[in-house]
């Protein structure tokens, strides 16, 4: 990699504003032919963001462009949608398989780049009428899944292939086309086994040796380190540093990629380990799409607040939502010593668990209802709070419902023209101020409380965290908060559990060694 | 485009604007229609006494089977096109009671009573099928509606009933219509019924329907309706409320089966006649018109819906007829703009479905 050698790929200066929020703040990105060259973030850091860009995407066009300049072999492009980039050279292999199954992998290799052949009626009629060479096809495809050393028939169905081989096969189609010069890697070996990704692994050093640039993003910090030969850090959304593989280590890296952003107040931690158990989890699994926990132990004491960290799809949101009873769990959990039902929110609600979801719009609200139903209603249907009985008959208590509602808008300072606004127009600290509400309504022991920051404005985020100290000082609840973003974490929470691969990897406290939490989220703890 | 007096009119005609959008404009233009045909009616001289009592009176006979759409949207299971089933269930109901030869009072509600228990039986089966194929609710509803009609077509022709009023002259098997003279044909319709200016109106029907929407309004303002609401609203949030939203979906169908019984035997005492075999069919086709119309969605529905979206319908109905009658006097086209204009109303209100925002 002598200096002075022609770049393939030139990224300068690139901004991007999401409606008035600036999501990249000038990303640098050099890429020399047969390089591969790694990129580093947590979520929200702006990988995707800068691919999106790269590619063309929709969604970056329309809304608003970005700034700064690409350059392609020293000549500046503008790359407007993911179609140009193909022409280019520039391809992705995607995390999710684009693949049909029923199809031969020598059909999927080619699908819509099909080598033909003419034939009489394309001669009257047009090349639309031309046949397939599939003769041609098949070689083609024999050479290109040669090249990554995949000795599977380029005839067999990709159905019932193992999840590693589609992803070869993935590969395969982009290195079949003729002109790739920059081939991009996107969590490449996140749905693979150990072995399948050395295939991997070994595939895209083979591929760089063949001159192509590869931009390899993970989580996986040793991956990088094993192919990498410079790795460019990114954090919110702006550049850290772009450092060659010998002159950095994995703590190293781990360091950069979180970052030390600790509110200047430090917070007194009470200490509550000799407080008796509020909350017992034994192997404790559970099933929620895209969020799997497996068998997770963990303990939390009386009066103190927990965070949950980790990667986005590590299995942090799933232990939330399995102790409520929302996603199918198993294992053991016992609540204050006595065993909690699983699989019954009702039965979490009456034990005294309260939940503030990370779909705040979706399962926290009813968001064609007034705040007062909102704040009062699960209260209202499980525990028959703010009723009048009739014998069997039961009647809302209207006045008691706006009485509370007045109330915990005064306390909560919910922003809003009154207790019988619908929620939809909140915005959405207000609105978790809502969820907040609603849950105290339910006079918990005990709050869940997922992503709670998310989609909130900077300035009220600190309003939304306060409040939730304030319930652990005030009325003494226990909280445990999940979180993807670890500053928070690390400015209200007591200790915080890093989850990986849907177990926790370790309890660390919030003044911590940047180190250790990044290595620990990478899953490249015990590496070290 | 001028700019005079921009910010005063601007903001006057936004506020209409947004009070008219609130209101939908599938509404507007049904009210517009029935202005409308009322105007020709005027002009080509029917006589407008007349044809008001007759909106009044298909009101108090309609209202309820529309009211029975309002749980099973509101329980999250969307139009109630299992209908037919609660209006078997009713006119099974009616036809005991001529069998059990009650007269009066004693014999309408004497049916009610005897229809509620087989109303709340299929509408827990029809519930429980509901659940198991959520998702496209109205269609299969649509499908069970129709079975069911036509299964109980067997049903009438072998169900032991044995009062001459009703059975076929070889003793065996129900007729297709049954008359209700002498039973409790206009029961409701000539309790209290006074006329003013010409206009009949039919108290007791209207009471009733008062009586039922009463019913159902402080069924909402339990504990239970409110879970129902809850669940209807939003299925996620319900779960995570610890709601048994599949519990809700069936009581939500429960109740509107229940009230489609009822619905059945209060039109059967407007018309005079319980109408068997298929006519339950194209039921709750009518019903579900009247109620979108009214400004109901498939998701959110309310009782002020129920009432207004029936007096449209029906009214236009009513209006219709003789006016296209009188503007073209072909022969026998009666009953052909008849089909034309409920039909046409009922796409229209499939159509825009929308509802009120």
């Amino acid at each position: 990699m002598a200096k002075g050698e022609s770049c393939i790929l030139k990224m300068q200066g690139i901004t991007k504003d999401y409606f008035g929020t600036r999501v990249l703040k000038g990303i640098d990105l050099e890429l020399k032919p047969g390089e591969i060259h790694g990129i580093v973030g947590e979520n929200g850091a702006g990988k995707s963001t800068l691919m999106n860009i790269l590619f063309g995407m929709p969604v970056i066009h329309s809304t608003g462009g970005y700034g700064g300049a690409i350059e392609v072999k020293g000549n500046p492009v503008s790359i407007g949608s993911p179609f140009d980039a193909m022409k280019l050279g520039i391809g992705m292999v995607h995390q999710e398989f684009m693949l049909i199954p029923g199809f031969s992998i020598t059909e999927n290799i080619k699908l819509n780049r099909e080598l033909t052949k003419s034939t009489l009626f394309s001669k009257i009629f047009g090349p639309r009428l031309e046949s397939l060479d599939i003769e041609a096809m098949g070689n083609d495809a024999k050479k290109a899944l040669k090249s990554l050393d995949l000795g599977i028939d380029e005839w067999s169905k990709v159905a019932g292939l193992p999840v590693g081989h589609m992803q070869f096969i993935e590969i395969a189609r982009e290195i079949d086309k003729s002109n790739i010069k920059v081939l991009v890697f996107d969590e490449p070996t996140a749905v693979l086994a150990e072995s399948e990704a050395e295939n991997l692994l070994k595939a895209v050093r083979k591929l760089a040796g063949e001159g192509v640039a590869i931009l390899f993003i993970t989580h996986r910090l040793h991956e990088i380190m094993a192919v990498c030969d410079r790795i460019t850090v990114l954090r919110d959304g702006g550049m850290v540093t772009c450092v060659e593989r010998t002159r950095t280590s994995m703590p190293e890296l781990a360091r950069l990629m979180v970052g030390r952003q600790l509110d200047e107040a430090v917070r007194i931690h009470p200490d509550t380990s000799a407080k008796p158990l509020a909350l017992r989890i034994r192997n404790f699994s559970v099933d929620m799409p895209g969020e799997t926990a497996k068998k997770i132990d963990l303990d939390v004491h009386e009066g103190e607040i927990l965070g949950i960290g980790g990667l986005a799809g590590q299995g942090k949101i799933g232990i939330a939502n399995g102790v409520m009873g929302l996603y199918p769990a198993k294992g053991e959990v016992s609540f204050f010593g006595k065993p909690l039902p699983l699989n019954n929110p009702k039965g979490a609600i009456l034990e005294g668990l309260a939940f503030l979801s990370e779909d705040r719009r979706g399962v926290g609200l009813l968001l064609d209802m007034s705040i007062e139903m909102n704040i009062v209603s699960s209260a209202m249907v499980i525990q028959g709070k703010f009723l009048k009985k009739y014998g069997f008959f039961t009647q809302v208590d209207k006045a008691g419902v706006r009485r509370h509602a007045l109330e915990t808008i005064k306390n909560l300072d919910i922003r809003c023209k009154g207790p019988d606004q619908s929620v939809r127009r909140l915005s959405g600290g207000n609105q978790q101020k809502v969820c907040v509400a609603k849950a105290l309504a339910l006079d918990p022991k005990f709050l869940f409380v997922s992503e709670p920051t998310r989609g909130i404005d900077v300035g009220a985020k600190k309003l939304v965290l306060d409040t939730l100290v304030d319930l652990r000082d005030k009325l003494g609840l226990t909280i445990v908060m999940t979180s993807s973003e670890l500053a928070e974490l690390r400015t209200i929470c007591d200790r915080i559990a890093i989850v990986n691969d849907g177990k926790i990897v370790g309890i660390l406290a919030p003044n911590a060694d940047d180190t250790d939490f990044g290595l620990m989220m990478a899953g490249d703890y015990d590496a070290r | 485009m001028t700019h005079d007096n921009e910010h005063g009119a601007d903001s006057g005609v936004t506020k209409i604007f947004g009070a008219l959008k609130s209101f939908g404009a599938p509404r507007l233009i049904i009210i517009g229609f029935l202005v409308i045909l009322w105007i020709l009616a005027l002009t080509i001289k029917i006589p407008m006494p007349a044809l008001f009592s007759d909106t009044l009176i298909r009101l108090g006979m309609n209202a309820v089977l529309t009211l029975a759409m309002l749980p099973s949207i509101t329980g999250g299971t969307s139009l109630f096109f299992g209908l037919p089933l609660g209006i078997i269930c009713g006119l099974l109901g009616g036809v005991m009671s001529i069998e059990m030869n009650l007269r009066g009072f004693t014999a309408f509600f004497g049916a009610i009573a005897m229809s509620l228990p087989l109303a709340v039986l299929v509408g827990l089966g029809y519930g429980w099928l509901m659940n198991r194929v959520k998702g496209s609710e109205m269609t299969v509803g649509t499908y069970i509606g129709f079975a069911f009609v036509s299964l109980m077509s067997f049903g009438w022709v072998t169900l032991p009933f044995h009062n001459p009023e009703m059975a076929w002259a070889i003793g065996k098997g129900v007729r297709v219509t049954v008359s209700l003279e002498g039973r409790f044909s206009g029961i409701l319709n000539n309790f209290l019924s006074v006329t003013i200016a010409g206009v009949k109106i039919p108290t007791g029907a209207l009471m009733f329907l008062t009586l039922m929407c009463l019913l159902v309004w402080l069924f909402y303002r339990t504990q239970l309706g409110h879970a129902m609401r809850f669940a209807g609203m939003n299925p996620k949030f319900a779960e995570a409320s610890g709601i048994n939203v599949n519990r809700m979906r069936i009581l939500g169908i429960v109740i509107s089966t229940i009230l489609g019984a009822i619905g059945i035997l209060v039109y059967a005492q407007g018309f005079g006649f319980l109408q068997l075999y298929n006519a339950p069919m194209y039921m709750g086709f009518i019903a579900a018109a009247g109620i979108l119309i009214g400004g109901a969605s498939l998701k959110s529905a309310r009782i002020s819906h129920v009432i207004l979206g029936t007096f449209l319908f029906h009214g236009i109905l009513v209006v219709a007829l003789p006016v296209a009658n009188t503007v073209a006097t072909l022969g026998s086209l009666a009953e052909i703009s008849r089909a034309i204009v409920s039909n046409g109303i009922i796409l229209y209100a499939l159509a825009q479905k929308g509802g009120e925002s």
